[in-house]
Formats: C-alpha cells, sequence, structure tokens
C-alpha cells in the first residue's frame, strides 16, 4: 500500500472520482495550470483537460453561484474555497442556496456539490487564512461537514463528498497537508459521511477531537498514559452531521470527557458535544464535560499562534482537572 | 389598419395574440392576488404590474421546449410563457402543499419548475444570476445548444453577484443572456442614486459582451433584441446585457407605500405607456385582434383566474410535519 501524505491522498482522491464519473468537474482560484496554492490540484488539468479543471476569475460567490448552476444540470462540482477564510465571500451561495435547494424545491433540485477548503492553525498563516469557522456550517441545515485527521481518511471521505447528493463542506487542515505519511489504497474506496472513529481505546476519559488537535489529543493521551490515565480519543471526522452514538457509547464506558477543538470556545462544536452528552448520558457522568478550545478571539499573528492554540499540555491539564473533579 | 411589425419578426397574428393573452394572464392573476391580500386571505403579493410586456416577449424569444430561465421574483409574464399555470401561481400565493415552485415553502414570487427548465431563486436578489451562467457552462460541455435567460431588476445590477456572473460568462463567451427589467426603482430608491451610468446595458462593454437596452413596453422589440441575442448565444459568440426600461405600477410589495417616495402623477403617467394596453391596440389596429375577439379572451381569462383563485382556496396546506423533510437526501 502507497504512503501518502494528506495532500497527495486529497489529489488521488479527485483523480479517482474524475475517472470514474465524468461528470466530476474540478475549478476554482489557481486550480488549473498553477495545481492550486497547496498543489493539491496538480497536475489534473494535464490529465482531465480545462473543460472539466478550471481556473476561474477572483470571485467566490460566483464560483457559489456557478457550481449550483452546474449541479442542477447533473454535473457533480468540486469548488476550492482558497483559503476558507474566504468562505464568507460565498456564505450566501452555501448558506442560503445550496444548502436550501433540495428543502425549497420539496427534494425535485439538490446540490452535489463539494467545497474543498484549506483551514487551520499553526503554519503561520494569521487571520482569514488559518480560522476555524467549522461551527457557522453546524447551524446551517442542509450541508454536510467533514474534517479529516489521516490521508486514510482524507481519500475516502472526500470521495465520499463527491459521491454526495447534498453539499458537503471538506475542510482540509494545512498542518496536516504534509507533516506526516500515511498507508492509503490505491483505487476507490469510502469512509463514510456522519461517522466517528475510536482511534485509541481507553476506560478513565473520552477525549473527543477533529481535525489537527486529533493528533494533539493523542499525543496528550500518550502521556497520560505514562501516569497511569488510559484515555479514549475519537476522530469525529465529521462534525455535521454529528456521530452522537460514538460519542456516548464512549463516554458511558469511561464516565468522564474532554472535548478538544482548534476553534473558539463560544458556541462551538465541543458546546454541542457537551450538550448532546448531557442529553444522552448525564446520569454516567462522575464529572463535568470539559472543554480544550481556543480564546474566544481573532486568530492572532504569526508570533502567537502557538501560545493561543491549544496543545498537548493543555489537553493533559484539562484531563487531570476532571479527573480529579 | 396600423403597420404591422410582427410580420417582418416571423411572428403569425396568433402568436401575438397568444403573447397578448398571456400578458393578460400575468396581469389578472396579480391583480387577484391583491384584492386576495386586501381581503385578508393571502399573506403577501409581489407584482409583475408594469413588466408583462418585457418578459414575453424575452420569453417568446427563447426555445420554449429546451432553453433554461432563471427569473426574478415579478417574472409572473415570463413563468407564464414557459407553461406555468394560473392554478400554479395562485398554490404558491396561498402557499398550499400542492405549490409546485416550492411547496409553499418560499416567499410567493420564488418560481421553480424542474419540468419546466425554470431555476429556483434564492431571497437575496441576484443570485439567480450565477446559477443561469452555470446552466450555460454546463450546456456548452454537454454540447447542448441551450441558451440560458437570468432576469433581474436594476437594483440587482449593482450586486457583486451579477458582476462576478458577467466577468465569468464573458471571458467564457457562454450562451448566456442576462436581461434586466429596469424598472426604475429598488423598493425605495431610484435610478439615479443607484447608477452612476446612463443604462445599465453600458455595463456591457466592462464585459466583453453585447448589450441594448430596448422599451420594455413594447413586447415585439423586446422579443426582436432578445432574439439576436438568442442567435448571438447560439451562434457561440457569447452572452449579452439587455436592458429593458420599464415602470413598476404597483408599489414594491403589499407591504409597501409607494407614495412615500414617488408622486401618484409619475405612476398616472406610466399607466398611460402601460405594454398591457399598448399592445392591445396595436393588435386592434393591425387586425390581428378585433374587439370580439379581446372580449372573450377576457372572458377566458377571468374565468383562469376564478378557477384558479377557488382550486388554491381550496387546496390543503402542508403537513407540518413535512417541514422537517427534504434537508438532506432521504
Amino acid at each position: 500500500m502507497a504512503q501518502m501524505t494528506m495532500i497527495q491522498a486529497i489529489t488521488d482522491a479527485l483523480r479517482t472520482e474524475m475517472k470514474r464519473d465524468e461528470n466530476v468537474l474540478v475549478f476554482g482560484e489557481d486550480v488549473g495550470k498553477n495545481g492550486g496554492v497547496f498543489r493539491a490540484t496538480e497536475g489534473l488539468q494535464d490529465e482531465f483537460g480545462e473543460d472539466r479543471v478550471f481556473d476561474t476569475p477572483l470571485a467566490e460567490s460566483g464560483i457559489g453561484g456557478l457550481a449550483l448552476g452546474l449541479a442542477m444540470q447533473g454535473f457533480r462540482p468540486v469548488m476550492e474555497i482558497q483559503f476558507f477564510g474566504f468562505v464568507f465571500e460565498a456564505m450566501d451561495s452555501i448558506a442560503s442556496q445550496m444548502a436550501r435547494l433540495r428543502y425549497r424545491s420539496g427534494g425535485k433540485y439538490n446540490a452535489p456539490v463539494t467545497i474543498r477548503s484549506p483551514f487551520g492553525g499553526g503554519v503561520k498563516t494569521p487571520e482569514l487564512h488559518a480560522d476555524s469557522l467549522e461551527g457557522l456550517f453546524l447551524q446551517t441545515p442542509g450541508v454536510k461537514v467533514v474534517i479529516p485527521s489521516t490521508p486514510y481518511d482524507a481519500k475516502g471521505l472526500l470521495i465520499s463528498a463527491i459521491r454526495d447528493n447534498d453539499p458537503v463542506i471538506f475542510l482540509e487542515h494545512m498542518k496536516l497537508y504534509r507533516s506526516f505519511r500515511g498507508e492509503v489504497p490505491e483505487g476507490e474506496y469510502t469512509v463514510e459521511i456522519g461517522k466517528a472513529n475510536v482511534v485509541r481505546e481507553g476506560k478513565d476519559i473520552s477525549i473527543i477531537s477533529y481535525g489537527a488537535m486529533v493528533h494533539t489529543s493523542l499525543k496528550a493521551a500518550e502521556k497520560l498514559a505514562e501516569e497511569g490515565i488510559q484515555a479514549e480519543v475519537i476522530d469525529l471526522r465529521t462534525i455535521s452531521p454529528l456521530d452522537v452514538d460514538t460519542i456516548v457509547e464512549s463516554v458511558k464506558k469511561t464516565n468522564r470527557a474532554v472535548v478538544v477543538q482548534e476553534a473558539q470556545k463560544q458556541a462551538g462544536i465541543a458546546a454541542h458535544v457537551v450538550a448532546e452528552i448531557n442529553d444522552r448520558a448525564i446520569l454516567h457522568l462522575e464529572a463535568p464535560v470539559g472543554r480544550v478550545t481556543a480564546p474566544d478571539t481573532v486568530y492572532p499573528f504569526a508570533e502567537a499562534e502557538n501560545i493561543w492554540l491549544p496543545d498537548e499540555n493543555d489537553v493533559i491539564a484539562k484531563v487531570k482537572e476532571i479527573m480529579n473533579f | 389598419m396600423g403597420k404591422n411589425r410582427h410580420e417582418s419578426l416571423g411572428l403569425s397574428d396568433e402568436t401575438v395574440v397568444e403573447m397578448y393573452e398571456t400578458m393578460l394572464l400575468a396581469r389578472k392573476i396579480d391583480e387577484r392576488m391583491w384584492k386576495l391580500n386586501r381581503a385578508g386571505k393571502i399573506p403577501f403579493v409581489i407584482s409583475c404590474q408594469g413588466q408583462e410586456a418585457a418578459q414575453v416577449g424575452a420569453a417568446y424569444a427563447l426555445d420554449r421546449t429546451k432553453d433554461v430561465i432563471a427569473p426574478y421574483y415579478r417574472d409572473m409574464g415570463m413563468v407564464l410563457a414557459f407553461g406555468m399555470t394560473a392554478r400554479d401561481l395562485m398554490l404558491s400565493a396561498f402557499a398550499k402543499a400542492e405549490d409546485p415552485n416550492s411547496g409553499g415553502r418560499q416567499m410567493p414570487g420564488h418560481f421553480s419548475s424542474k419540468k419546466l427548465r425554470i431555476l429556483t431563486q434564492s431571497s437575496p436578489v441576484t443570485t439567480q444570476v450565477a446559477h443561469a451562467v452555470g446552466v450555460a457552462l454546463a450546456a456548452r460541455m454537454k454540447g447542448e445548444n441551450i441558451v440560458s435567460l437570468a432576469t433581474f431588476g436594476e437594483g440587482s445590477s449593482n450586486q457583486g453577484d451579477f458582476h462576478e456572473s458577467a466577468n465569468f460568462a464573458g471571458v467564457h463567451k457562454l450562451p448566456v443572456i442576462f436581461m434586466c427589467e429596469n424598472n426604475q426603482y429598488a423598493i425605495s430608491v431610484p435610478i439615479k442614486k443607484q447608477l452612476a451610468c446612463e443604462r445599465v446595458s453600458d455595463r456591457a462593454v466592462g464585459y466583453g459582451m453585447f448589450g441594448a437596452t430596448v422599451d420594455g413596453n413594447d413586447p415585439l422589440a423586446v422579443y426582436e433584441v432578445v432574439k439576436k441575442a438568442v442567435e448571438r448565444a447560439r451562434n457561440g459568440e457569447g452572452p449579452s446585457l439587455i436592458e429593458t426600461i420599464c415602470y413598476r405600477l404597483t408599489p414594491h410589495s403589499s407591504d409597501d407605500d409607494d407614495m412615500t417616495y414617488r408622486t401618484k402623477e409619475e405612476v398616472e403617467e406610466a399607466k398611460k405607456k402601460d405594454g398591457l394596453y399598448l399592445f392591445r391596440n396595436y393588435l386592434l389596429e393591425t387586425g390581428a385582434l378585433t374587439e370580439e375577439k379581446d372580449q372573450a379572451i377576457n372572458e377566458r381569462v377571468d374565468a383562469i383566474v376564478d378557477e384558479a383563485t377557488d382550486y388554491a382556496e381550496q387546496a390543503p396546506y402542508a403537513e407540518p410535519e413535512s417541514a422537517l423533510k427534504y434537508v438532506y437526501e432521504e
């Protein structure tokens, strides 16, 4: 099996689906000849031609509207928002158009659009490049939000996203693009959207996370194990719809939980996970559910980001706090 | 006998009378909706009155068996010409389950029919323009000789989506027509406070496309220029920006009082140029229509509107549980 970086796995997923289905189109700013600012679409224009892989003018709202028009005619657009902070420009096309197309047409139209976008901190790109904005879409019924943490999941989830008959926002953490390699099978395979993954088993506490924070959580879990605390780590993989069953099953076993996210605290994914645990497993809890998050401030300048972002020490401290409650 | 202009456009007497009947039907449905609103039977009306000539003239210039339209909320005349029925529109006004546009889920005037190739629209204005560009690109890629036409008000021509869409279509020479129904007001804001250029169509040059301004009260003039744009599109000559000069004869909506920002005299003056009556006079003058035929048409249209009103009023509302459906694929 091939060892790939996440960015290679993403390119591989795009190539796999473009070969399989001629209705799959890739477009956005600099995705053609340049192959994308992170090279996620490298070589695709040469392989599939300028009709199926094309550069757009700098116009995010227009890109979103174009994608929807194409989708209504039977295509499966994979549009790129160059940095997820730029999604505000495309917000109407995603939240008020794509997300509601099925509902408002009573199921007659649907929008099989995949919106790929790099996001996430830790690579010295300040605000509007590094922001974690996924929470905005948790309150947007009609779209799904997927955030892989491994090359394997990135390929399998992206193929699922492209095949999905509803709009899927596929967020690619920039720090994970090239930081490690993982096994990625050749050819087609899918990872189901809406299913979390228990990436480390443990009996004492559940650490629930997604994206780059899965790796932070795993590092914390290793150190905690040295101190005799066996943490279970759950990679949500899909933020919306959330796999509450897997979370609740784990919490019922461990009776304690900490949710770790890179985004700011207020009204975030972690808050939602805490609420779901309280709704479905509160009598199994030995302690309140802890949250590890960034502060409720604007994503900071490069020199401050390592302090601003949660790290494994923050996770360890919060886990100990919950264990000693 | 007046000068016959439709024959040289290749339109038969029968076709122009059909166009007139479509305009009349739109007007009478709209007028009925106002009465229903004032009687407290429907919550909201947004009118086509004053723009029917432009809408029907443009629709007839398209191939109504294969082309795609992305209308905006005033385009009752256009969607009727594309096959929507009075009953469909009344079901939408009453927000009944059987409404084929959105099952009563959207505001009235948000037209949609996959079967009739009418794209659904979002309430923030101008979003439909980008969708029409997507449709045109899809048609080109599939090798289908289809034209898409998006309509919008002059207010919408100031939105980013108009400019982003026009630019993309211009760069790729797509078979799409941008038709502005310039009704002089963006709710209360007059055109002088909206545009620095003289005409909306002046903007065409910035996107490397054909642009023209035409009298929106004259369905034949609109037909002629849109037909030219359609031919350009089918011949691979790219998009066009057509501005039709209209006047919004009603307040913006049933919740608006237009006397706060324009005068009664101005509206009365505009009514003298009402395309519906000018076209009727033209048809009478050319002999395509007679007073007797016109009376028969009026009676038929009245009966259609009555039937549609009764049907829609009696139709059931959607089950509240259905509000939870169609969010994701089931």
